[in-house]
């Protein structure tokens, strides 16, 4: 039987950081909780916090469930995290500059170079362009977790578009709201900052046509993508449009929007639909949703998009084993916060090993994301691990395996009262002139007893995250 | 601000009119149809569903225009795109694509009568009358009309949005006229008769203008009266003339704001200019039918031309 690593109490305990918590959670009546619960759910619905899920019939808004229990930091722990998270965000912006200019790591031989330029992700129609203040990824959401006191793991970074920060900043919205008094006892760094912060960090990446202040535009799929709250939310928090393609168009070396008083000028996209998608005349030319010409204008610097094109390639799951390289090739550091020791099925000894290992292993597809498609196997039985060994088998390089992390637990409010639950964490860092993290990130929690998938498509809830100030 | 955020905010507003306007339309033709009808061939119901111009697909779906049915047809149907149920839904879509531009009242107002509408489609029907049906309606309009008055900033949003108003209200009263043209149709002995009266205080029964009507003129109703009071008399909310007035008065602010004049504006005003110099007697005389019919048509110009000077994005 494995134990967890609870993050509230250690050995009958009370850790630090929750010191305070432990009072509050004793001295609430259940109807308190219950009434308060209920109160959450109702503002999450009113804010209009849902995400949308078309197509698998029933209401297409849902809430993610919100557990009021938080989850919490000491200023010494976060400090860690902080330094870890900044030092792997300037790595991989490091690493997309070089492979997509000289590919130093690549004739060092540090990293295979089929790896990278065999890659889906690599995009060969942006090789040779520096982004504005070279950076390719802006918003870097690393997602991390915990089996210990000191020891934190990242399980994978998100260079593209990471998502969920807008339950960051509502989760502590409503329990500022809910429990004011908690506040007041504890020392919490705010969180609120972020979108004056990632407006600083897009308008700091203005491309150098751009003269005076830069004009801003979030650039979203449209009203039916599961995130689509959250695009509008950032756009509101910033005071920037919220813009679709269609919205958008390309004349002469400028992208404009169209306005009621005629086409304004746009300098700098920040884009929540994929490479694929945003260019027809370079990408897929099917889509809908990008702005034909986009990328001639990207090239010769008249709109910088963040991320930029091609950034994928740093956050794949095949190329997640070689960050640490990364920090040590073009940091000279050594890295501060671990990776999972991973298996990579395309490698036939790894992939023996995996095979023989399936009940113990977490398997995942290099390219899939929201915990769909992967095997946690101490939770699998024989026939399903079978089932899987099957389509490994007929697709190696297609799976990535790592050991099964005994996740930390916090407490967390469940129908019997409070129980430990798994968690994770995504914070999120912005990369622009400067590279900052806001003190929190998105604490996500699997609610089902037992369970180690956090993803909300698959039962997750998320939680308000605190780091006290120190 | 974006071209579609206006458009769809533009839209929020004719959707809830519409909305409106299905349920004032049930309360006319429920009234009506609880009189006896002295026409073997033609019933009431019917002669509605002629003037909204759905006759042929409500024949297919139902077959006969029994009171439930058509409460099916107007209300609840997703099929018919101008029942409540579809305008309801698609005002909320278009508000959940532009949330920003909305306060959280007028957010609040367009999503919990969406709320409230799925709750009653759950409903037993037996639990829902039609007296329920409609006053649920116009009490979510005018909750939503309420939120924006109180709440919404008077920048283009709010121009937009009150165009979308002004434009749907101009259209349905003067659809809402033709119905009784419509009823009237088959025995054009009736005009005049006690029927033809009755039929005329329950279309301003169906525009809630019932004693306002009383207080404006006095006197027995007759078809000029009510021609006046819902064509050309400033005073009455609903009349084209107050319509055409709104449409005007926000033209003419985009239009300050934006530093331009459109061709929206000028085609606005002319409507307007018309309607001042109109007297009741030439309405009558060139035919009411005729003349709605003309007004109808010249607010579907007026919308193509506030879509081309504002809306499709390609100003210049």
């Amino acid at each position: 039987m494995t134990t967890y690593f609870n993050e509230m109490y250690e050995n009958g305990a009370v850790r630090g950081p929750y010191g305070q918590l432990d009072d509050w959670m004793r001295n609430m009546p259940a109807e308190l909780r219950q009434m308060k619960q209920a109160e959450a759910e109702a503002l999450f619905r009113r804010i209009g916090i849902t995400f949308a899920v078309y197509g698998e019939g029933g209401d297409p808004d849902r809430l993610i469930p919100f557990d009021m229990f938080p989850r919490v930091f000491s200023a010494l722990e976060w400090g860690k995290l902080d330094r870890g998270v900044k030092q792997r965000a300037r790595a991989l912006n490091a690493f997309l500059a070089d492979v997509y200019g000289r590919g130093e790591i690549v004739r060092a031989g540090r990293i295979p170079a089929n790896l990278v330029y065999r890659n889906d992700a690599f995009e060969k129609e942006v090789v040779g362009i520096l982004p504005p203040k070279g950076v390719y990824s802006h918003i870097v959401g690393v997602d991390l977790v915990r089996t210990g006191p000191d020891e934190f793991f990242v399980l994978e970074d998100n260079c593209r578009t990471p998502s969920g920060v807008s339950y960051m900043l509502e989760n502590r919205e409503i329990m500022m709201r809910m429990f004011p008094a908690l506040f007041r006892e504890n020392r919490i760094e705010p969180v609120d900052t972020y979108p004056d912060l990632l407006r600083r960090t897009l308008a700091s990446v203005a491309p150098p046509k751009c003269n005076g202040e830069p004009v801003i535009v979030i650039l979203t799929p449209g009203h039916f993508n599961s995130a689509y709250y959250e695009h509008s939310f950032l756009a509101d928090l910033m005071g920037v449009e919220l813009v679709e393609g269609q919205d958008l168009f390309v004349e002469g070396e400028f992208v404009y929007m169209r306005t009621t008083e005629g086409p304004r000028r746009v300098d700098v996209i920040y884009r929540r639909i994929d490479d694929d998608f945003i260019d027809p005349l370079c990408f897929r030319p099917d889509s809908m949703l990008g702005v034909p010409g986009l990328m001639d204008v990207y090239r010769s610097g008249g709109v910088a998009i963040c991320s930029a094109p091609g950034a994928g390639v740093a956050d794949d799951k095949a190329v997640y084993t070689f960050v640490p390289e990364m920090i040590r090739f073009y940091l000279g550091e050594e890295p501060i916060l671990n990776n999972v020791p991973t298996w990579q099925c395309a490698k036939p000894d790894d992939c023996k090993y995996v095979l023989e290992n399936l009940k113990e292993l977490v398997v995942k597809e290099v390219h899939g994301s929201g915990g769909y498609g992967m095997l946690v196997g101490p939770k699998c039985t024989k026939a399903e691990i079978e089932a899987f060994a099957l389509r490994i088998k007929a697709k190696p390089h297609n799976y990535i395996a790592q050991p099964t992390l005994a996740l930390s637990t916090t407490p967390t409010f469940v129908d019997q009262g409070i129980a430990p639950r798994h968690v994770d964490l995504r914070p999120y860092c912005l990369v622009g002139e400067r590279v900052e993290l806001v003190p929190g990130g998105l604490t996500r929690v699997a609610l089902t007893e037992g369970s180690l998938v956090v993803n909300s498509s698959q039962g997750g809830g998320v939680k308000d995250t605190w780091v006290l100030a120190g | 601000m974006l071209s579609r955020t206006a458009d769809n905010l533009y839209w929020i507003a004719r959707y809830m009119e519409r909305a409106e306007t299905a349920a004032r339309l049930l309360q006319v033709g429920a009234r009506n149809s609880l009189i006896p009808s002295s026409s073997g061939h033609r019933s009431e119901w019917d002669s509605l569903l002629h003037a909204i111009g759905t006759a042929k697909a409500f024949k297919e779906k139902y077959g006969d225009p029994v009171q439930r049915n058509i409460e099916s047809h107007l209300f609840f149907d997703r099929d018919n795109p101008s029942s409540v149920a579809s305008c309801i839904t698609a005002a909320r879509e278009n508000a959940r694509i532009v949330r920003t531009a909305l306060t959280s009242q007028v957010w609040d107002a367009i999503n919990g009568a969406f709320d409230e509408l799925r709750q009653m489609e759950r409903m037993p029907r037996s639990e829902l009358d039609l007296a329920r049906l409609t006053e649920w309606t116009m009490r979510q309009t005018a909750m939503m009309r309420g939120s924006i008055e109180a709440t919404q900033l008077r920048g283009d949003g709010y121009h937009f949005l009150n165009l979308g108003y002004y434009l749907e209200r101009a259209d349905s009263t003067a659809r809402l006229l033709d119905v009784k043209y419509y009823v009237l149709l088959p025995r054009v002995d009736f005009v005049g008769s006690g029927l033809d009266n009755y039929q005329w205080t329950t279309l301003l029964r169906a525009m809630s203008s019932h004693r306002a009507f009383h207080w404006a003129y006095g006197g027995d109703v007759t078809a000029r009266k009510i021609g006046h009071f819902l064509i050309l008399n400033p005073q009455c909310p609903r009349s084209l003339l107050t319509c055409a007035d709104g449409m005007v008065t926000h033209l003419e602010r985009l239009d300050r704001a934006y530093h331009r004049q459109s061709t929206a504006r000028t085609q606005a005003r002319s409507m307007l200019a018309e309607l001042a110099e109109t007297k009741v007697e030439e309405i009558f005389d060139e035919g009411l039918h005729e003349f709605l019919t003309r007004f109808i048509r010249e607010t579907g110009k007026l919308a193509a031309e506030i879509h081309e000077s504002y809306l499709n994005g390609d100003i210049r």
